[in-house]
C-alpha cells in the first residue's frame, strides 16, 4: 500500500470466521476462531466478541488447545510461526519459528506440531523445543508424507496421537508414530451404482480403533482392523445426498457427528449405525464441526461467514455471525436509520452490519422463501435494494433464473414499522418489468417518496404510494405513475438530483433529463463515444452539475443550467460515488491491473486528493459512511474524510476504507487502555458493579478523547477483592456493605451523572 | 435453527371489475325466474301495500302476480285491444289501465268486471295513473291529449292539449294532488299544475321521452328518451343537472331503488344499468331481450323485468337465512370453547412460567414439502376441493416444485387417473394469465415425460388433443390481439402533436433558479 499524506487504507472488520474450525475451551465459556490475522475470542453464552489475539503478521491458519495446558493455545499463520498463547488474557506466551517456508496448517499432538507447507502440501512433523525463551527455532523436523491433500480436514490425529490418518483422493493412508510406517488403502474411483469415491474428510475415533471417513457421494465410510495391511474392514453407512464436508467423533466416542451442504448437522450413534439424530436449517453448508472437550457443547461453522454453538441436546443456543461478503450482488448501502452497512446476506436475505462495532445485527428475509440447500439449484435472490433518504422505505429485487432463459422477478417494497423496528412488506409487484431491472433508485426529497426502476425491456417506470380511489382501503400500496421510453433504447442508468426536480436516466449513449412533477422530458445530452456506465448529480453547491462515466474511459461533466458539457477527462472508471454530505465525488479507476481513487468536486476538474494503486483488482462497489462526529482535520487531502468515510469493495470480496494517521492514534490510545477483564459473567451482580465501573471509566474519559471501542477500567481495589476472592473464603456480608458501599460514595466526588445514564 | 418456511401462496389481483359495496350488493340476487307472457311487457307496477303483490300489463291482459308465485293470483282479461299502463291506486285497492281502443278501465283489484269507464279519448291511451289524493284518475293519450277524470262520477274533469306528438310517459306528484309531469314524442317533458289548468314548466329533453320519474323528495326528476338519461332540477326551475349516455340504445324505462335511491335503468340494448348518487354505473344486468318494462319492489326484495319476447324476468334478493340452512347442513367442526380452552388463563405475578415453543401449524403439502415427498405433495395440491375452488394454491405447490427442481420428479410415474387430473387442471386454467406461465411449464414436461405412452390410452390422448386446440386458438387470439394494437399504436402516433424542439431547449434554462436554491 502506498502511504500518501497520513491517508492509508486498511482491511476493516468482517473476515472470515469459518476458514478453519473453531475451538471451545475446556470450560465452554469461549469460542476460539480464526478471523484474518487475529483469533478471536467469544463468549459461547452471551455470543458476544470478548477480545482477539493480536501478533501474527499474515492470516492465521489454524490453532487448537494446548494438550498439556487447557488454559493455552497454539495458533500458526502463514508468516511462518507458531505461536502460544493464555487466552482468557491475551497474552503471548511463546513464539516458534517454523523454518518451513508457510505453514499452512497445523495439528496437534503432545507437543507434537506437523505443519504442511503449500507447494506440494507436504505434511511434516515438528518437534517444538521445550524451552524458556520467548522466541525459538524449531528446527527439528522430519516429513511424513509428501503428497496430502490440501483439503486440512482430510488429516487427522488418532488415539491420543498414536496415528495419523490422511488421505488425498482415493487413497486413505495412516502412518504410525511409534513404528514410522504407512499404511494405505485405495478405493475404486466409481463402483457399480456410479459413486464417486473420493475422500472429502477424515475422524479419528479418540478410544477405539476406528476411522471415519466421508466421501465425495455423501456416503460415510467406518474404517476398522487398519493395523493389518490386508485384512482391514469398513462399514457404509449413507444419508448425505452430496459430499461430507466434514465428520467429528464426540470426546467420549459415542455419537459421530457429520455435515455437508445441506445445512442439517446429523448425529450418529457409534455402534447402532441405524439411529441418527437431525439438526436442520442451520443456515449455510456445514463447513467444520468441532465438540467440546467434555461433550457438552458442539460448535458449527457454515459457509455464510457463521459459527453455530449447539448443546449436546441438539439445541442452537448461540449464534455467532460475521460479515457475510460470498455473493454480494447489491450495491453497498448505508442505512439511513441505523447508520449500517446494508448488503447480501444469508441467501435471499439482506444483512444489516454495524461497521463501527464490527458487529452483525440482523438478517432481514426478502424472500421468504424456504432455501433448499442443494448445489447447482437456481434459487431466488436479492439483486437490487435502495433505500428512501429516511429510511422509512426499502425495495428490493429479487431474481431467479440467471441460467435458464425464463426470468423471474419481483420487485419488493417495505415499510419501517417504528413498533417493531424492521422492515414490513407492503408491496409485491410481480411483472414490474417485462425484462431484469438494471438500475432502481428513490426520489431524495422528504415529502413525496417515488421509486424509479430501468430495465432491460427498454423502459423505466416511476412508482409511487398511492391511494388507489376505486379501492376504497386504507392501507398505501404502490402503484405504477408512469412509464417512459427513449428510442426504444435500452436504459443503463438512473438518477435522481438532490432535490428531486430533476430525473436523469441515461439510455445508452443518451442522458434523458425529466421533470418528475409533469413527466416531462426536458432534455436530452449526448456525449457520444460510449455506453453511459455510471451517473450522479453533484450536491449542495455543485448542484448544478451532472456527472457520467463511459465505457469509453470518458468521465464527462455536463452544466444543467447551459445544458452543455462543462468538462472531461479520460480515465476509466469503475466506480463512481457521490458523497451525500459534502460535494466530494470518489471515483475509482482501473489502469493497468491496480485501481486509483480520485476524489474531486464537479466544480473543478483537478482532484481533491489521489492514490495510486489502492488495491489490484477491480472496485465495483462503494459506499460513503457518515462518521458519528465529524473529524476536524484542516489539512487538505484528509479534508474529504472528516463527514463520512468511504468504504469499498474489491473483487476478491475484501471490504477496504481510508483511515488518517489523527484516526489512527486515537485507536491505538483507546486499544491500550483495554484490561482483559472480561470474563465475568453478566450477572444481576455484575450489572450493579458495571454501573459503578461505568462511572469511573466516564470519569477516566474525560482526560482522553472519546474511543470507538467499548473501554475497561479496572475497578477500584474493593470490588476487585469482592469479585477474585472465592466466597467460601470472604467474611460475612455485614462485614463487607460499609466498604462496598464507601467504594461506592468515592467516585461521586467527579463530575455530577445521572446515574440511570449507563443504563440506555 | 430457522423453522420451515411454508410455500407463499400468491394472491394475484383479478384484472376486470372493481369489488365495491354496490356490486356486492347487486350481486346478491338469486337467478332470475322467467314467466312467459302473451306479449310485450309493456309495465309492470308493484302494489304499495304490505304483501306488495305486482300488476304486468302485456297484450290484452294484466296479470297479477305474488311475490314469491309464478302463477298469477289474478288476472284482469276483458280488453278487446292491447292493455297499457296498468297501475295501481296509493291504497293498493284499485288499479287503472289505458287500452289501444281509448277506454280507460277502472277495476277493483278483487273483482273481475271494470268498475268504471272512463270515454273520451279518441286514439290509444298509453299512460294511465291516479292523482295521490286517489279520486282522480290522469291519463295521456296519442290524441295527444292529456285527462283528468273524477273517479266516482266517471266525469273528465279536464282536458288539456299542450304536446304535439304522442305522451308516452307519465308520473304523478305523490307530495301535491294536483302535479303530475308528462313526457312526449314531441321531445318535450311538461309539468302540469291542476290548479291552473295548464303546463307550468316545460323541459326540452331533446328525444323522444320514453319515461319519466320523480324522485321521492320531487325536487329531481328523471326523464329518459334516446340513448340519454337527464336528471332536471325542479327547484332551479327545470335546469339539467346531468345528462347520462350509458347505454347504446333507446332507454325506455327508469325506476328508483328503494335502498338508497338508486336509479336504474333499462333500454332495448337488453342491459339494465345501476347508478349511484353521483351518476356513475356501479352494476349492469344482463337481460335476454330488449327492456320495456322495469320495477323494483319496496326494499329491494324483487327487481322484475319485462321484455319485448313477452317474458318476465324476476330476481328475488338472497338473504342470510337462506344462507344459515345451508351451512347448518355441513358437518360441525369442534365448537370454539375447544380451542380457547386454557388460552384466557392470567398467571399469577409470582408464578413461574415455563414457555412451551409454539408449534407451527403446517398445511398438509407443505408437510410432506418439508420431508422432500415431492409426488405426494403435488397429489395433495391437485385434490379436488384444492384445484377447483383455489387453484392459486395448486399453482403455487407447482410453482415451488419447480423452484425445487424437482417438479419433473413429481410428474413422472403417474398412471391414467391421475395424469388425467393433472390434464384437466392445465385445460381449465392454462389461459388465465396468471397462471399460464408455470402451467405451460407442466404441460411441456408431462409431454416429454409420457411421449412414448400416450397413445396407449385413449382418453390422455383426446385431452391432448384438446389442449392442443385451445392453445392453437389462443395463440391466434393473442396475434389478432397484437395486430389492433400495432393499427391503435399507429392511430395514437399520428393524433399526438409535434412539439417544437426549440421550445424543448428553453426550458432547462427555467430550471436554473430552483437548482440553484437547492
Amino acid at each position: 500500500m502506498v502511504e500518501t499524506s497520513d491517508i492509508r487504507v486498511v482491511r476493516c472488520g468482517g473476515s472470515k470466521v469459518n476458514l478453519t474450525p473453531p475451538i471451545i475451551s475446556s470450560d465452554s465459556r469461549f469460542v476460539l476462531c480464526t478471523s484474518g490475522d487475529l483469533v478471536k475470542v467469544y463468549s459461547t453464552r452471551t455470543e458476544e466478541w470478548l477480545h482477539s489475539l493480536q501478533g501474527h503478521t499474515n492470516q492465521v491458519t489454524g490453532i487448537t488447545l494446548n494438550p498439556a495446558n487447557h488454559l493455552q493455545v497454539y495458533s500458526c499463520s502463514v508468516d511462518g510461526t507458531v505461536k502460544l498463547w493464555d487466552f482468557i488474557d491475551g497474552i503471548l506466551i511463546k513464539v516458534q519459528l517454523v523454518e518451513v517456508h508457510e505453514t499452512v496448517e497445523i495439528f496437534l499432538s503432545s507437543g507434537l506440531c506437523v505443519s504442511a507447507c503449500p507447494e506440494c502440501f507436504q505434511l511434516v512433523s515438528v518437534h517444538l523445543p521445550k524451552s524458556a525463551e520467548q522466541e525459538v527455532e524449531a528446527k527439528e523436523m522430519s516429513a511424513v508424507s509428501s503428497h496430502i491433500s490440501k483439503n486440512p480436514s482430510c488429516t487427522a490425529f488418532g488415539r491420543g496421537g498414536e496415528y495419523i490418518a490422511f488421505a488425498r483422493h482415493l487413497q486413505l493412508n495412516v502412518y504410525f508414530f511409534r513404528k514410522q510406517k504407512t499404511y494405505s488403502f485405495s478405493l475404486k474411483a466409481t463402483d457399480k451404482k456410479g459413486a464417486k469415491n473420493a475422500f472429502t474428510c477424515i475422524a479419528c475415533h479418540p478410544t477405539d480403533d476406528c476411522i471415519a471417513t466421508g466421501h465425495e457421494d455423501g456416503k460415510i465410510r467406518l474404517w476398522r482392523n487398519f493395523i493389518h495391511k490386508k485384512e482391514y474392514t469398513y462399514s457404509t453407512q449413507h444419508w448425505h445426498h452430496n459430499a461430507v464436508n466434514t465428520l467429528c467423533f464426540t470426546p467420549e466416542g459415542t455419537h459421530l457427528l457429520s455435515g455437508g451442504i445441506e445445512s442439517v448437522l446429523v448425529q450418529w450413534q457409534y455402534g447402532a449405525d441405524n439411529r441418527k439424530e437431525f439438526l436442520p436449517r442451520l443456515g449455510g453448508s456445514i463447513l467444520h464441526i468441532s465438540a467440546s472437550s467434555d461433550g457438552q457443547l458442539f460448535c458449527t461453522s457454515h459457509s455464510d461467514n457463521k459459527i453455530t454453538v449447539i448443546e449436546s441436546s441438539f439445541k442452537v443456543c448461540g449464534v455467532i455471525q460475521g460479515l457475510v461478503k460470498d455473493a454480494v450482488l447489491t450495491d453497498l448501502m448505508i442505512d439511513p436509520r441505523s447508520k449500517a452497512l446494508v448488503l447480501n446476506g444469508k441467501p435471499g436475505h439482506l444483512q444489516f452490519y454495524s461497521l463501527l462495532r464490527d458487529k452483525h445485527l440482523y438478517n432481514l428475509d426478502i424472500v421468504q422463501q424456504e432455501y433448499i440447500y442443494e448445489a447447482g439449484l437456481d434459487q431466488f435472490e436479492v439483486v437490487k435494494a435502495a433505500f428512501d433518504i429516511k429510511g422509512s422505505w426499502l425495495a428490493t429485487v429479487e431474481e431467479r433464473g440467471k441460467k435458464s432463459s425464463d426470468l423471474e422477478f419481483f420487485l419488493k417494497l417495505w415499510a419501517f414499522d417504528e413498533r417493531t423496528q424492521s422492515f414490513v412488506l407492503n408491496t409485491t409487484i410481480t411483472a414490474a418489468h417485462t425484462d431484469r431491472i438494471i438500475s432502481m433508485c428513490f426520489s431524495s426529497s422528504e415529502e413525496t417518496t417515488m421509486l424509479v426502476t430501468a430495465a432491460e425491456d427498454s423502459q423505466f417506470k416511476a412508482w409511487c404510494q398511492g391511494a388507489d380511489a376505486d379501492t376504497q382501503q386504507d392501507q398505501n400500496f404502490w402503484s405504477c405513475d408512469f412509464v417512459g421510453s427513449y428510442h426504444k433504447l435500452n436504459p443503463t442508468n438512473c438518477s435522481f438530483s438532490a432535490d428531486s426536480s430533476l430525473l436523469a436516466v441515461s439510455f445508452q449513449e443518451v442522458i434523458t433529463i425529466w421533470s418528475p412533477d409533469t413527466w416531462e422530458m426536458l432534455t436530452t445530452l449526448c456525449q457520444p463515444p460510449g455506453v453511459i456506465r455510471d451517473l450522479c448529480f453533484g450536491r449542495l453547491s455543485c448542484s448544478k452539475y451532472l456527472l457520467g462515466t463511459t465505457t469509453k474511459n470518458l468521465l464527462c461533466c455536463w452544466n444543467l443550467l447551459t445544458c452543455e458539457l462543462e468538462w472531461s477527462t479520460s480515465v476509466d472508471v469503475s466506480k463512481l460515488q457521490p458523497d451525500p454530505f459534502s460535494e466530494n465525488v470518489a471515483a475509482f479507476s482501473y489502469q493497468s491491473k491496480h485501481t486509483d481513487l480520485f476524489v474531486f468536486k464537479p466544480s473543478e476538474p483537478r482532484p481533491l486528493f489521489t492514490n495510486k494503486n489502492v488495491c489490484s483488482e477491480k472496485v465495483h462497489r462503494a459506499v460513503f459512511v457518515p462518521r458519528e462526529e465529524p473529524l476536524n482535520s484542516c489539512d487538505e487531502s484528509t479534508q474529504w474524510l472528516n463527514r463520512s468515510q468511504l468504504y469499498f469493495l474489491t473483487q476478491n470480496m475484501d471490504l477496504l476504507t481510508f483511515s488518517t494517521a489523527t484516526e489512527e492514534d486515537r485507536m491505538l490510545s483507546s486499544s491500550k487502555q483495554l484490561v482483559i477483564d472480561d470474563s465475568v459473567a453478566v450477572t444481576p451482580f455484575y450489572l450493579l458493579l458495571g454501573k459503578h465501573r461505568q462511572q469511573q471509566q466516564k470519569l477516566n474519559t474525560q482526560s482522553h478523547p472519546v474511543s470507538d471501542k467499548p473501554q475497561q477500567t479496572q475497578g477500584s481495589v474493593t470490588i476487585k477483592e469482592l469479585l477474585h476472592t472465592p466466597a467460601h473464603v470472604l467474611p460475612a456480608a455485614s462485614v463487607l456493605c460499609s466498604m462496598f458501599v464507601n467504594s461506592f460514595l468515592i467516585s461521586n466526588t467527579g463530575v455530577q451523572q445521572d446515574p440511570l445514564s449507563w443504563l440506555t | 435453527m430457522a423453522s420451515f418456511k411454508p410455500t407463499k401462496v400468491q394472491f394475484l389481483p383479478k384484472l376486470g371489475e372493481k369489488v365495491t359495496e354496490d356490486t356486492l350488493y347487486w350481486k346478491n340476487y338469486k337467478s332470475p325466474v322467467q314467466i312467459k307472457e302473451f306479449g310485450a311487457v309493456t309495465k309492470i307496477d308493484f302494489s304499495p301495500l304490505a304483501p306488495h303483490n305486482y300488476a304486468v300489463t302485456a297484450s290484452t291482459r294484466i296479470h297479477v302476480y305474488g311475490l314469491h308465485s309464478q302463477e298469477p293470483i289474478r288476472s284482469f282479461t276483458r280488453f278487446r285491444d292491447t292493455a297499457y299502463g296498468g297501475s295501481f291506486r296509493g291504497d293498493g285497492k284499485l288499479l287503472v289501465a289505458g287500452s289501444e281502443e281509448g277506454l280507460i278501465r277502472l277495476f277493483d283489484i278483487c273483482g273481475r268486471v271494470a268498475l268504471r269507464q272512463f270515454t273520451g279519448h279518441s286514439k290509444a291511451v298509453h299512460v294511465t295513473s291516479f292523482l295521490s289524493d286517489g279520486f282522480r284518475v290522469v291519463s295521456g293519450s296519442d290524441d295527444l291529449t292529456c285527462r283528468v277524470w273524477d273517479v266516482p262520477s266517471a266525469v273528465e274533469l279536464s282536458s288539456i292539449t299542450e304536446h304535439t306528438d304522442y305522451i308516452r310517459a307519465l308520473a304523478p306528484s305523490k307530495l301535491n294532488p294536483d302535479l303530475f309531469v308528462t313526457g312526449s314524442y314531441d321531445h318535450t317533458v311538461k309539468v302540469f299544475d291542476m290548479r291552473s289548468g295548464s303546463s307550468v314548466m316545460t323541459m326540452q329533453h331533446g328525444h323522444p321521452v320514453e319515461c319519466v320519474l320523480l324522485y321521492p323528495s320531487e325536487a329531481l326528476l328523471v326523464s329518459t328518451g334516446g340513448r340519454y338519461v337527464k336528471i332536471w332540477d325542479l327547484l332551479k326551475g327545470g335546469q339539467e343537472l346531468v345528462s347520462l349516455k350509458n347505454h347504446h340504445k333507446t332507454v325506455t324505462c327508469a325506476c328508483l331503488s328503494s335502498v338508497g335511491n338508486k336509479l336504474l335503468t333499462g333500454s332495448l340494448d337488453r342491459h339494465v344499468k345501476v347508478y349511484n348518487s353521483s351518476y356513475k354505473v356501479v352494476h349492469n344486468f344482463d337481460c335476454d331481450a330488449s327492456i320495456l318494462s322495469m320495477a323494483v319492489a319496496p326494499d329491494d326484495e324483487v327487481v322484475a323485468v319485462g321484455m319485448t319476447n313477452g317474458v318476465l324476468s324476476v330476481r328475488h334478493r338472497k338473504h342470510k337465512k337462506d344462507k344459515e340452512t345451508l351451512t347448518s347442513r355441513r358437518r360441525r367442526g369442534p365448537s370454539y370453547r375447544v380451542f380457547v380452552k386454557g388460552k384466557n388463563f392470567v398467571p399469577r405475578q409470582d408464578d413461574f412460567l415455563v414457555s412451551k415453543p409454539v408449534k407451527q401449524y403446517l398445511r398438509k403439502y407443505d408437510k410432506q414439502l418439508k420431508s422432500f415427498e415431492v409426488s405426494k405433495a403435488l397429489d395433495t395440491a391437485l385434490q379436488m376441493w384444492t384445484r377447483t375452488s383455489k387453484p392459486e394454491v395448486t399453482v403455487a405447490v407447482i410453482i415451488e416444485l419447480n423452484r425445487r427442481g424437482t417438479l419433473k420428479n413429481a410428474l413422472a410415474g403417474r398412471n391414467e387417473e391421475s395424469l388425467t387430473k393433472i390434464l384437466n387442471f392445465l385445460l381449465k386454467h392454462i389461459f388465465d394469465p396468471r397462471f399460464s406461465r408455470p402451467l405451460l411449464t407442466v404441460g411441456d414436461i408431462v409431454l416429454d415425460l409420457y411421449r412414448q405412452v400416450l397413445h396407449q390410452s385413449p382418453v390422455v390422448e383426446r385431452q391432448l388433443q384438446r389442449l392442443m386446440e385451445v392453445l392453437g386458438r389462443e395463440a391466434e387470439l393473442q396475434q389478432e390481439l397484437l395486430q389492433v394494437l400495432g393499427i391503435l399504436d399507429t392511430l395514437f402516433a399520428s393524433l399526438t402533436p409535434r412539439k417544437e424542439v426549440a421550445a424543448l431547449a428553453a426550458l432547462p434554462v427555467d430550471q436554473g433558479p430552483q437548482l440553484q436554491a437547492a
